[in-house]
């Protein structure tokens, strides 16, 4: 699977994400609180609801349409309506590149 | 009486027709935000809800205390008018915010709260999170959100009787009994899931078992105090979780796309608004779910330009809602179109904004014709 870069370290503030569209999906990249990144799905499992307008509270992204919640380190599903785990995906970072593997 | 021409059960048919034509889980109208300021209006903390549920439950305990010093007497009837409302009111708000774990920052307390507010409001925790949950991705379209409680035209007993507490005490009884016996209608499976059944079953028999218990203590105290205290303040104290509540949606239009047209925000008094834990900024809440209860006003303030203007008070909501309910007698295509302010983005249609009040509305399969349940049998 290729690394892709997704943004640039100071693209996302701390205890944030950004969406990235890449080869017609959607991914969610996260800054955590500890200063390290994050690669998941774009998408709710529950709904096809965009994570990228939710919040980040700790190590967790709350959906912004019924506050389902999930632990984007490991993807877990958290609270309800949220049922499904999300995809999770590798990250690095090389110099201020942050870069994501994605199947291809 | 006009019959209606709109099928409200979930799996019926309007419920078909809602989808084939893209209302159900739609894309809605959000008024443009900053991401930054958004994200400051959502964040969590614990204080605000640590302080207010502080308060309530003192009052809850002051109130009961004095209910139960001047018990059977009158003179008790003062404090268990407070009590029912806190219990049967105020409850209801702390089981929507915590459902929707906005309340607390900390999400024990978001849960531990829920539960409570769901016991005394008789509302099984699972299936009503479920029908929340519904209720924000279609607002408002007929056969799909379960939380529409004032059909077109409205079933003015039902209404009437709500403020007692007697409509939703009925289904909340009955969905008591059969989850407790492990049986869940098909319409609640519609939008409850597989895997979160058995919770839903489980919560009913310990509730049932609490009840027992109270059952007991009446008995064996030969006296109603009991439930006085526990399932008897949904009669008493529902009134100003109603009056708030029907306040959200009333009068307004169905099967449209932007909550600017179906819901309402409305100022209301700091007294009401504790109990109704600021719902009343209902426009705000459903286009930003995510903000707490604590910054609704904040919300509002915000974008108010984009929204119509809030109404002044109880009273005047109120002289909107009842003309609209009764014109929707003998026309239930009419609902109330508010005016947006210059400032706002005007309506859209792709989010069904071009809506006229009395015209047919999209989505319902009633039109010049008898509803199916009305054609006689051959
Ligand atoms: S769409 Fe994400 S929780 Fe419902």
């Amino acid at each position: 699977m290729p690394w892709i870069k997704a943004c640039t370290t100071g693209d996302i503030e701390e205890e944030d994400l950004i969406r990235f569209d890449h080869g017609g999906r959607s991914f969610a990249v996260y800054h955590s609180p500890d200063g390290e990144f994050f690669c998941t799905d774009g998408l709710c499992t529950h709904e096809d609801v965009h994570l990228a307008d939710g919040l980040v509270i700790d190590y967790v992204i709350e959906c912004p349409k019924h506050n389902g919640q999930f632990d984007y380190r490991t993807g877990e599903a958290m609270r309800a309506p949220v049922c499904k785990d999300l995809g999770t995906y590798p990250v690095k970072v090389e110099g201020t590149d942050v870069l994501i593997e994605v199947p291809a | 009486m006009a019959r209606t021409n709109r099928d409200y059960a979930l799996l019926g048919r309007d419920a078909k027709l809602a989808e084939e034509i893209g209302l159900v889980s739609a894309q809605w109208y959000h008024t443009d935000m900053p991401r930054k300021e958004m994200k400051a209006l959502m964040k969590r903390e614990d204080g605000p809800a640590i302080r207010d549920t502080a308060m309530l439950f003192a009052a809850m305990a002051v109130s009961a205390l004095g209910g139960i010093a001047l018990w059977p007497s009158w003179w008790s009837a003062p404090f268990w008018a407070v009590y029912g409302v806190l219990y049967a009111s105020a409850m209801d708000s702390r089981w929507h915010e915590c459902g929707h774990g906005s309340a607390f920052r900390t999400r024990w307390m978001n849960d531990a709260l829920y539960q409570v507010a769901c016991f005394c409001m008789l509302r099984n925790p699972v299936l009503w999170r479920w029908s929340h949950t519904r209720h924000h991705t279609d607002t408002i379209i007929v056969g799909h959100d379960p939380e529409i409680i004032a059909m077109r035209p409205a079933v003015v007993a039902r209404l009437v009787l709500n403020l007692f507490g007697i409509f939703e005490f009925l289904g909340n009884a009955r969905a008591l009994l059969t989850l407790a016996a492990g049986q869940m209608s098909e319409q609640e499976k519609s939008y409850v899931p597989e895997s979160e059944r058995p919770a839903a079953f489980r919560i009913a028999r310990i509730w049932l078992g609490i009840y027992a218990c109270v059952a007991a203590a009446a008995l064996a105290m030969g006296s109603i105090l009991p439930f006085m205290l526990v399932g008897l303040p949904i009669f008493y104290g529902s009134w100003h979780m109603v009056l708030t509540g029907y306040m959200q949606h009333l009068g307004l239009a169905e099967n449209v796309l932007d909550h600017r047209l179906n819901s309402r925000t409305v100022l209301i008094n700091p007294v009401s608004r504790f109990i109704y834990w600021n719902m009343n900024y209902h426009v705000e809440h459903h286009m930003f779910p995510m903000v707490p209860y604590h910054r609704l006003k904040d919300l509002h303030e915000r974008i108010r330009h984009d929204l119509p203007p809030a109404h002044p008070s109880m009273l005047s909501a109120y002289r909107e809602i009842l003309p609209a309910l009764v014109r929707q007698f003998s026309n239930p295509d009419w609902f109330v179109k508010r005016t947006l302010p210059p400032t706002a983005k005007p309506y859209r249609p792709e989010f069904h904004g071009d809506l006229e009040p009395g015209r047919p509305t999209p989505g319902i399969g009633g039109y010049g014709g008898l509803p199916p349940d009305a054609v006689p049998a051959e």
